[in-house]
């Protein structure tokens, strides 16, 4: 397992937590905007959640075009 | 990125005037506050014992137009002269996104698109962008200069404009929600309302440089350890932290308040000054016309990245 798979259950968790949603209903592959239907405040709630959880920076750009849960995983782990 | 149903894309249709073509006109009516109580279309004020509430409520985040512009310079009128029964004043927001999301942009797109039809061209433009920064300038600098203790509580978007507004604060609360970020260069731009002078002022060059050339936004705990901000509280618990910090500066004496403000927080004058020049000549530019135009059109979850 990678670095990054294995960060994917702690961030579905939170994102979970935060949109008040079931976690089993959520997967690494999901389009995290879509299946939270969240908008623009509401990613930046969860941008600055996710620094908090995770301890790191999380510069907008980097996460610019990432729309999976997997793939905000990866860019975690890249910062960890 | 996308968003299903975007906030940003909502304003269109809503849109009237113009935030250039209305300061050439100059010709909205002024609301005339009764005290210190006051309740306009983009804030209100109350007074809270000795403490001047400005609550910025305007849907979606306190976008800064021509009707902020003008609520606000009545802010900047009270705060200039709050006499005996003022001693402090707290800046905060009852809007759930945010402290402010900056300056109106589909304003500021509808006014230059309509300065360019009447064939001014670039210089109208500019003239007309030239008065209304210069009375944004007028405002903020008067905010910032007020004689008593100001206090910024901060949530959510905290961006360009809205963060400049924050700026002339003498002491920032963020809840843990707080962002901030200046996202000017986007537009090709910087910062016109004096964030950059004024930031200057508390924290590195460093730093900002990061924020401004990458457009990124830092949180509240970030900002905090940069300088920029004195508190970080849990959300939804700002305002309380800051009456209790207004209670406490008004039991200085005024006088001795207002010499150590003065000494502690200079206005930058002359990089100010800089900073309208800048921002009009860079205006003029076609790389802002298509900016905007690309701002007012999209429907990405952040805009405010290239």
């Amino acid at each position: 397992m990678t670095a990054a798979q294995n960060l994917v259950p702690r961030l579905l968790e939170l994102a979970a937590r935060r949109f008040d949603q079931d976690t089993s209903g959520l997967a690494p592959e999901d389009d995290l905007f879509e299946k939270l239907g969240i908008d623009s405040y509401q990613a930046m709630e969860l941008l600055t959640d996710l620094e908090e959880e995770f301890e790191v920076e999380i510069p907008d750009y980097e996460i610019q075009g990432v729309n999976t849960f997997g793939g905000l995983a990866e860019v975690i782990s890249r910062r960890l | 990125m996308r968003l299903p149903l975007p906030w940003q894309a909502r304003l269109l249709a809503r849109k009237v005037g113009g935030m250039v073509e209305g300061m050439v006109e100059d010709a909205l009516p002024r609301p005339k506050p009764a005290g210190f109580e006051f309740r306009g279309e983009a804030l209100s004020t109350t007074l809270h014992g000795q403490t001047l509430l400005v609550t910025l409520h305007h849907e979606p985040c306190n976008e800064i137009g021509q009707t902020a512009l003008s609520e606000l310079e009545i802010v900047a009128r009270l705060l200039s002269h709050p006499g005996d029964q003022v001693r402090a004043a707290i800046f905060h927001s009852s809007v759930e996104r945010g402290f402010c999301a900056g300056a109106d942009l589909r304003e500021l797109h509808a006014g230059m698109s309509a300065k360019a039809g009447e064939g001014g061209g670039k210089l109208a433009i500019a003239a007309a962008a030239r008065e209304f920064i210069d009375r944004i300038h007028a405002a903020f600098d008067a905010i910032d200069m007020a004689p008593i203790t100001t206090i910024g509580v901060l949530h959510g978007f905290c961006f360009g404009g809205g963060f400049e507004l924050a700026l002339c604060c003498d002491v920032l609360i963020a809840e843990k929600s707080t962002r901030f970020a200046f996202p000017e260069l986007r537009l090709g731009l910087v910062p016109g309302f004096g964030g950059i002078p004024r930031l200057k002022r508390d924290i590195g060059n460093a730093v900002i440089r990061d924020i401004l050339f990458t457009g990124r936004s830092i949180n509240a705990k970030k900002a905090q350890e940069v300088g920029l901000v004195s508190q970080v509280v849990p959300r939804g618990r700002g305002l309380e932290v800051a009456e209790k910090l207004a209670e406490q500066a008004a039991r200085f004496d005024g006088p001795t308040t207002a010499a150590a403000k003065r000494f502690t927080k200079p206005l930058p004058k002359e990089e100010l000054a800089r900073e309208r020049d800048l921002f009009i000549e860079l205006l003029g530019s076609d790389v802002v016309e298509a900016a905007l135009r690309k701002f007012v059109e999209s429907d990405d979850v952040r805009p405010y990245l290239p």
